[in-house]
């Protein structure tokens, strides 16, 4: 005993006492689905991306936002960006400006030249791609990117599909398409213009191709009676905005008219804008609510001097001008026809009553089943018949550049799974990351930042991009505007607010551990985690 | 519109922001932080005041460079930190008596001082029984005599770890074990007292501040510029405490920032007995906000509501608010 007076016990670290046996309910990571991720028809990992670009690291952001979607750039213009509808920013003051971010590192992919990782290991198979529209090149960049060999094959004279051929300039300029196109060819994609696939059994046999992907596009209008004498111009929506991509300039005349009331009718009447006609009116036979085109498209057109007639319908179109007839909503919703007419002038008249697809190439093909003049397919994006899939606008699903763009990496890893003779499944969803979750009081007051809009008197006038770009200052901000719902961004609350420093800070992009030896289970991490990363589990006991 | 990118999604308000340049970082988000309470204590769970001192010490020992030395007044923070022959301080701590850390603070400041190490800093620490109560003649005339030594009280309303008593830093209305919730004047009574960080900056000591455990970054700042003053420094740091408020252990610092955020505790920051800083209310609440979650209140609301000792409580916020200007202009 040479312990000083009154002391008997050597000196010890209250480290020996394991207080986590007080424990009743033990904090647990979870890493949550946030509403953007889980409301993007192409599965990108929105807040994913963001985590990267809110740090400036761009190109970081742009290889996690392609791995789901090879089109940055084009999504950042004609998405209609259902992520930023569910964005839980939108309780707390305005849903960030995810579809602008997405814009600027697209843009920024392009100016510098990035190029995608290099694929997969070839397996030695073939796939044929017909149509290369959104959903045909993204399935060729999904497929080539597992290493399978593809050939994709277009009927027209350009690749892009819709988006060139349906989708105005001033919303999606065509230097911007051709870039990331290129970039998908440069991958080793065989890309083959004007070679309409007639029969697609046959084409497979001949190419020796081991699985087929069609996607061709909705490119049929569809027609409406409507008597008209020979005096009447009457076009059709798909021709006019085709007949843009070429030299001739198609002719309107001054007062145009444009028949329907989807996003094609408002594009017609834009573009009847830009080509020249003092008039530009849309006849709808019902009202703005039931319109399906979108709010900000409808509010564009109008701000370009676009008209809009509700609720009426056109009876007949001769060299006088066109006769409508009011409708009005039964208790239905449905519109009938009232007797009342009503006659305008009108140079021509376009209808834009929606599209068909050409499945021609199918009757051949046994056992497909076929209704509303799209192909049914599974889960898996198969038809009936093994091994050849099918997405974009032939199969029943809602008719968007991004919509397609989904369906081609969901169909290129079933094929991929078919090829190598396995199931793909994929990963379990995680649950909703709510607003209810989060701690809102953490995060900064910062209202969005809008995007320039080109002035009036050149959308009327020319085909320039309506909307403009966010710049590296602005899209900075915008990208940390995110809350990072459901999935930790290291902000160091659980390492600092726990009274037992039970939590271990395991370095940048490493995260955090409990040390369940102190956690008393207080649930204070839980509490004061700004994007509701930490779920409570009780012990069992 | 062009815009400075100003903005860090979180900005200073979470513990750390790998946005932020490492200096702005607060001490507890760095990895080798001191932890100078160690794991192993036996504070309740969700303990406001475990926190607060694991807070405050590291943000000293930092700003002392790892020279510092603690006196500690009898009280949880001891007693959970330091059952014989176990100890979670990881710097070095002597405890005399209940009343005189002050005291005890005092005499190795000058211990330090005839020894020539300068730089070995002092704090003393206590609940607000020691302080307020039972240790505040000594705690005066430290204050008196300006001696080199920061003294930090963690406030948490009552005597607790003796079981829930009241102190001169009880709130009116709260419940204790000895302010009972019966007859027409329930809880603590009104008009008592003590204003400490008042009483503090009475004696025109060259440093006072308040904080809550629920402002890091404030907090943090205030100890750091504690430590490179020379004489008495005070700071006040409202550390609420579950069991003995009746409230859920993880509500520790929630409760924290509506106490802030109502104005019923005023957290700024004073010198040489002036007022020069003052940490505004970023979201203005009504008192019910603060006072519904903890039991000790309970009666207010149930079985028999009390608007009329909500409304003096109200005025107490209001008088705050006013006094120290707590709400910036335009603002809700």
């Amino acid at each position: 005993m040479d312990k000083p007076f009154a002391i008997t016990l050597d000196p010890g670290s209250s480290r020996a006492n394991h207080t986590g046996s007080w424990r009743t309910s033990r904090p647990v990571y979870v890493d949550n689905l946030p509403p953007c991720n889980r409301a993007c028809p192409a599965g990108e990992n929105i807040q994913g991306w963001l985590f990267h670009a809110e740090a400036g690291a761009y190109e970081a952001a742009w290889r996690v936002l392609v791995r789901d979607n090879p089109f940055p750039a084009i999504m950042g213009r004609v998405c209609y960006h259902p992520c930023e509808g569910a964005c839980n920013r939108g309780t707390l003051d305005e849903a960030v400006g995810i579809n602008s971010v997405e814009r600027f590192l697209g843009d920024e992919a392009i100016r510098r030249g990035w190029k995608f990782d290099p694929p997969a290991a070839a397996s030695g198979k073939r796939v044929l791609v017909v149509g290369a529209g959104p959903s045909g090149l993204a399935a060729a960049y999904h497929l080539a990117m597992l290493g399978h060999r593809v050939t994709v094959r277009e009927a027209g004279p350009l690749a892009g599909g819709m988006m060139r051929f349906g989708i105005p300039k001033y919303r999606l300029p065509r230097d911007v398409l051709d870039a990331e196109v290129r970039r998908i060819l440069e991958l080793g994609v065989e890309l083959v213009l004007n070679s309409k696939v007639e029969d697609i059994l046959a084409a497979m046999r001949q190419g020796g191709f081991d699985a087929a992907f069609l996607a061709v596009g909705a490119h049929i209008a569809k027609r409406a009676h409507i008597p008209a004498g020979d005096a009447a111009r009457i076009l059709d929506a798909v021709s006019l905005l085709r007949g843009l991509e070429g030299a001739e300039k198609p002719m309107l005349g001054r007062r145009v008219v444009v028949y329907g009331g989807g996003n094609t009718a408002l594009d017609v009447a834009r573009t009847a804008r830009r080509l020249g006609a003092t008039e530009a009116l849309i006849v709808y036979r019902r009202t703005r609510e039931k319109m399906p085109a979108h709010d900000f498209e409808v509010e564009e057109a109008l701000q370009e001097g676009v008209m809009i007639k509700w609720l009426s319908t056109i009876r007949q179109a001769g060299a006088q001008g066109i006769t409508l007839e009011k409708m009005v909503l039964d208790e239905k919703g449905f519109p009938q026809p009232t007797g009342e007419l009503e006659t305008i002038a009108a140079d021509s008249v376009v209808l834009a009553l929606g599209q068909d697809v050409d499945l021609s190439l199918l009757d051949k093909v046994p056992g497909l089943e076929i209704v509303d003049g799209v192909v049914k397919v599974g889960p898996d994006m198969m038809t009936r018949h093994p091994g050849l899939f099918a997405g974009g606008d032939m199969v029943p699903a809602e008719r968007t550049v991004t919509v397609a763009a989904g369906h081609g990496k969901k169909a290129a890893r079933h094929i991929d799974a078919w090829l190598r003779g396995t199931v793909y499944a994929p990963p379990a969803k995680h649950a909703d990351a709510t607003f209810e979750r989060l701690n809102p009081w953490y995060y900064s007051d910062a209202p969005k930042t809008v995007r320039p809009t080109l002035d009036l008197i050149r959308r009327q006038s020319t085909f320039d991009e309506v909307q403009g770009a966010l710049d590296e200052g602005n899209a900075l901000f915008e990208a940390r505007r995110c809350l990072s719902c459901g999935n930790c961004f290291e902000c160091d609350n659980c390492y600092g607010v726990c009274p037992d420093g039970a939590v271990v800070k395991l370095g940048p992009g490493e995260r955090y551990r409990f040390d369940y030896d102190y956690c008393k289970g207080c649930g204070i991490c839980a509490s004061e985690c700004p994007c509701g990363a930490i779920s409570m589990i009780p012990e069992e006991i | 519109m062009h815009q400075p990118i100003k903005f860090y999604q979180t900005g200073t308000h979470t513990v750390g922001n790998r946005l932020l340049k490492p200096e702005q970082r607060t001490v507890q988000s760095d990895r080798s932080r001191s932890n100078s309470l160690n794991c192993g204590h036996r504070a309740c769970q969700g303990c406001g005041e475990a926190l607060g001192a694991r807070y405050a010490i590291d943000a000293a020992m930092s700003a002392a460079r790892r020279q510092l030395v603690a006196a500690n007044a009898t009280g949880c923070l001891e007693v959970f930190s330091t059952p014989y022959p176990e100890s979670s301080w990881q710097i070095p701590w002597i405890h005399s008596l209940f009343g005189n850390a002050a005291a005890v603070a005092t005499g190795m400041a000058a211990a330090m001082k005839v020894k020539n190490r300068g730089d070995v800093r002092v704090v003393a620490q206590g609940g607000d029984g020691g302080t307020t109560d039972i240790g505040f003649g000594c705690l005066s005339g430290m204050f008196e005599r300006n001696d080199d030594v920061l003294y930090i009280c963690y406030d948490n309303e009552a005597y607790m770890n003796t079981g829930v008593q009241r102190s001169s830093a009880t709130p009116p209305a709260a419940r204790t074990a000895t302010t009972a919730a019966v007859g027409d004047a329930p809880g603590n009574v009104f008009g008592q007292g003590k204003d400490l960080p008042a009483i503090a900056m009475a004696h025109g000591i060259p440093y006072v501040a308040t904080a809550t455990v629920a402002d890091l970054h404030d907090l943090e700042d205030k100890v750091a510029k504690a430590i490179a003053i020379r004489g008495a420094k005070y700071i006040h740091i409202f550390v609420p405490c579950p069991l003995g408020w009746g409230a859920a252990a993880h509500d520790t610092i929630r409760l924290a920032r509506l106490a802030k955020e109502t104005g019923l505790f005023p957290v700024f920051e004073a010198e040489q007995g002036e007022v020069t800083g003052i940490l505004k209310i970023r979201r203005k609440l009504p008192v019910e906000e603060y006072l519904k979650p903890q039991r000790r209140f309970a009666h207010l609301f149930a079985p028999t509501p009390r608007p009329e000792i909500i409304a003096r409580i109200q005025a107490i916020a209001d008088r705050n608010i006013r006094r120290y200007g707590l709400l910036d202009e335009g603002a809700r």
